[in-house]
C-alpha cells in the first residue's frame, strides 16, 4: 500500500513543539512545578546575599545560584511530560492525532529546551535583581558582568538536564519510577565511584554529577568536555535510544 | 470509508482478534457489536494504528491510518473517554486538539456548544467530570478536525437516556451528510436504533455482518405447543421437520408456521400455540454471542 493522504499537511515540528510546551504548563501539576522552580530560583538569592562573602556576590554567582533548583526540578517536568502521557493515558489522543511517535518525542525535547532557555533567562533576571538588592543593602561588592560563556554553559547544562528527564521518562514510562531512578541511579554511581577505589577512574568519566558540575563553573577544559560527552553518552543517549525504541513499539491502550 | 481486511492480533498463544473483515461505507452507521472482551477495542485500535496487527490490514479512506498526514482532519477517534489528563480543563483539551490539527481557535467553543458542555463545565478540570461529560468531551475532541469518518468505542457508555438519544441524532445526521461511522457497543439496544449495518463479533471472530434485514433473514423458526406433545412430535417427524424441545415448554421447529400448522392439522393434533420464534435482533445477537468461548464458524453466506 503506497497511498498517502497528504492534505491537509501534517502538523509542523514547530507547531508540535508549541503544543508539547503548552501541555507541560496547562495542567495543575505542571503549573505548580513551574511555580516551585521559579521560587527555588528566587529563594537562593537571600541565601547568597547573607551567606557568601561580599566580594563573591557577583551577578554571575547569583545567576549560578538561581539555577541550582532549576537544574534539580526542571528534569522532573521533562519526566512528567512523557510519563503523564501513560499515567493519564493521553497517549491515546496524542498518538492518534500524530501517528509518527518519534516526532512527538522530538517536540517534547524541543519544548523542554525552550523551558530550559526560559528559566536561564529568568535566572539572569533574578540574579540581576539579587545583585541590585545586594547593592541596595550594601552587602554585595562582586562584579556586575555576566560572561557569555558562563550563560552559555548554564543553558547547555539546563537543556541537558531536562533532556535527561525526558529520556528517563521515556525509558521507564511510569512517573514515580522514572523520577526515583532519575535521581537515584546517577547518585548511586557517584557513591559507588567514591567507595570502590578501582571504579575511581571510570567513575570520573561516567559520572554525570561530577562531569556536569564543571559546566556550572567558569572555564571548561578539554578533558572536562570529554568527560561530559562520555558521561552523557551513557546517561542521556542510551536511555534516549532505548526509550525511543520502547515508545515507538509500545501498544497504546 | 473504513476497510478492514483479515485483521488478526495474537498475544502470545491467545488470539484476541482473528481474521476480522468488514467494510464501512460513506453515509452509513455501522454498529460493531459483541460482548465485553470480544475484541472490539483491539480491532479499533488496530484500525487507528495504535496496536500493530499480527497480520491483516486496515485502511481509512483508502489509506493505512498511520500514512494519513493529518489524521485528525479525516478521522475522528474516541476510544476511551477516561483517557484524558485529569488536571486539564475541558476547553483546553479541545484547544490543544484544534492546535495540533491546524483548526481555528474558535473550534473549541463551537464544539462545546455542539456537545452540550456549558461554559462553566468547560472551565473545570476533566478530573471532576462524570463519565457522561467525558463522553461528550471525547466526542467533541473527535469532531474538532471536521472529519469524514468517526470511530467510536462504546460512546453511549455513561450517557443518560436523553444523552443517548442526542448522540443517535448527532451520528445519524453525520452519516446522512455522507460521513462514515463505526461505533461499538456491547449493548444491542444502544445501537439498534441508529445503525444501518451491523458487524457482530464474538471470541475475536466475526459472527455475522450485514443489514438488519439480512441478519434477520435467518431460516424460519416456529414455536409450537400441542395438547398432546407426543402426537405433535410424530407428525413433525413424519413431515420430515427438524425440531427441538424448548426449556419453556413446547417445541422449536425449523420451518415456517404454515408448514408446521399443516403437519399438525394432518395428524389432528390440537395446537395451543403456533407462532414465529425470535425476539428480533436481540435474540439473534444473544444466540450469536452466547457461546463466545467456543465460537462456531461464522455463518457467512447470507450474512454479508
Amino acid at each position: 500500500m503506497t497511498a498517502v493522504l497528504t492534505a491537509p499537511p501534517r502538523p509542523t515540528l514547530g507547531r508540535l513543539t508549541a503544543v508539547e510546551l503548552r501541555k507541560m504548563v496547562d495542567t495543575r501539576a505542571g503549573r505548580w512545578l513551574l511555580v516551585l522552580i521559579a521560587l527555588s530560583a528566587v529563594a537562593m538569592m537571600p541565601v547568597v546575599l547573607y551567606a557568601a562573602p561580599a566580594d563573591e556576590q557577583s551577578l554571575g554567582q547569583l545567576f549560578a545560584a538561581s539555577q541550582i533548583g532549576v537544574s534539580l526540578l526542571l528534569p522532573v517536568l521533562g519526566i512528567m511530560s512523557v510519563t503523564s502521557e501513560w499515567s493519564q493515558r493521553t497517549a491515546l489522543a496524542t498518538f492518534t492525532l500524530v501517528p509518527e511517535r518519534s516526532r512527538i518525542l522530538t517536540a517534547k525535547l524541543l519544548g523542554g529546551a525552550c523551558l530550559a532557555g526560559a528559566f536561564v533567562a529568568a535566572g539572569i533576571a533574578v540574579g540581576f535583581l539579587g545583585r541590585v538588592a545586594g547593592a541596595a543593602l550594601g552587602r554585595s561588592t562582586g562584579s556586575w558582568s555576566l560572561p557569555l560563556p558562563v550563560a552559555g554553559t548554564m543553558l547547555l547544562f539546563a537543556v541537558i538536564m531536562v533532556s535527561m528527564g525526558v529520556a528517563f521518562g521515556m525509558l521507564f514510562m511510569n512517573p514515580p519510577l522514572a523520577i526515583v531512578l532519575y535521581f537515584l541511579l546517577p547518585t548511586l554511581w557517584t557513591t559507588l565511584g567514591q567507595m570502590v577505589p578501582r571504579l575511581e577512574g571510570p567513575a570520573r568519566w561516567l559520572d554525570t554529577n561530577r562531569a556536569l558540575d564543571t559546566l556550572t563553573d567558569p572555564g571548561v577544559t578539554a578533558t572536562e568536555w570529554a568527560r561530559i560527552a562520555t558521561s552523557l553518552a551513557v546517561w542521556l543517549l542510551v536511555p534516549l535510544a532505548a526509550g525511543t525504541v520502547r515508545l515507538v513499539r509500545r501498544e497504546v491502550k | 470509508m473504513i476497510d478492514v481486511d483479515r485483521l488478526t492480533k495474537r498475544y502470545g498463544d491467545v488470539a484476541a482478534v482473528r481474521d476480522v473483515t468488514f467494510r464501512c461505507e460513506p453515509g452509513t452507521v455501522t454498529g460493531f457489536l459483541g460482548p465485553n472482551g470480544a475484541g472490539k477495542s483491539t480491532t479499533m485500535r488496530m484500525i487507528c494504528g495504535l496496536t500493530p496487527p499480527s497480520s491483516g490490514s486496515a485502511t481509512v479512506r483508502g489509506v493505512p491510518y498511520r500514512r494519513i498526514a493529518n489524521p485528525g482532519r479525516h478521522v475522528g477517534v474516541l476510544l476511551d473517554p477516561a483517557a484524558q489528563h485529569a488536571g486539564r480543563t475541558g476547553r483546553e483539551v479541545l484547544a490543544l486538539t484544534a492546535q495540533v490539527t491546524g483548526m481555528p481557535k474558535e473550534r473549541a467553543g463551537e464544539l462545546l456548544a455542539l456537545v452540550g458542555l456549558s461554559e462553566k463545565a468547560a472551565g473545570r478540570r476533566v478530573g471532576g467530570y462524570s463519565l457522561g461529560m467525558r463522553q461528550r468531551l471525547g466526542l467533541a475532541q473527535a469532531l474538532v478536525g471536521d472529519p469524514a469518518v468517526l470511530i467510536l468505542d462504546e460512546p453511549a457508555n455513561g450517557l443518560d437516556p436523553e444523552g443517548i438519544h442526542w448522540m443517535r441524532g448527532l451520528l445519524r445526521g453525520f452519516a446522512d451528510r455522507g460521513g462514515t461511522v463505526l461505533l461499538s457497543s456491547h449493548l444491542l439496544l444502544e445501537v439498534e436504533a441508529v445503525a444501518d449495518r451491523f458487524v457482530v463479533i464474538a471470541g475475536g471472530r466475526v459472527a455475522a455482518r450485514g443489514t438488519k434485514q439480512e441478519l434477520l433473514a435467518a431460516p424460519d423458526r416456529t414455536v409450537v405447543r400441542a395438547l398432546d406433545p407426543g402426537r405433535l412430535e410424530e407428525a413433525l417427524a413424519a413431515a420430515g421437520l427438524r425440531y427441538s424441545a424448548r426449556a419453556e415448554g413446547g417445541l422449536a421447529v425449523e420451518a415456517g408456521a404454515e408448514v408446521v400448522g399443516r403437519a399438525a392439522a394432518s395428524s389432528g393434533a390440537v395446537l395451543l400455540e403456533l407462532r414465529a420464534s425470535g425476539g428480533g435482533l436481540e435474540e439473534l445477537f444473544l444466540s450469536l454471542t452466547a457461546d463466545a468461548a467456543a465460537p462456531a464458524p461464522a455463518p457467512e453466506g447470507a450474512l454479508r
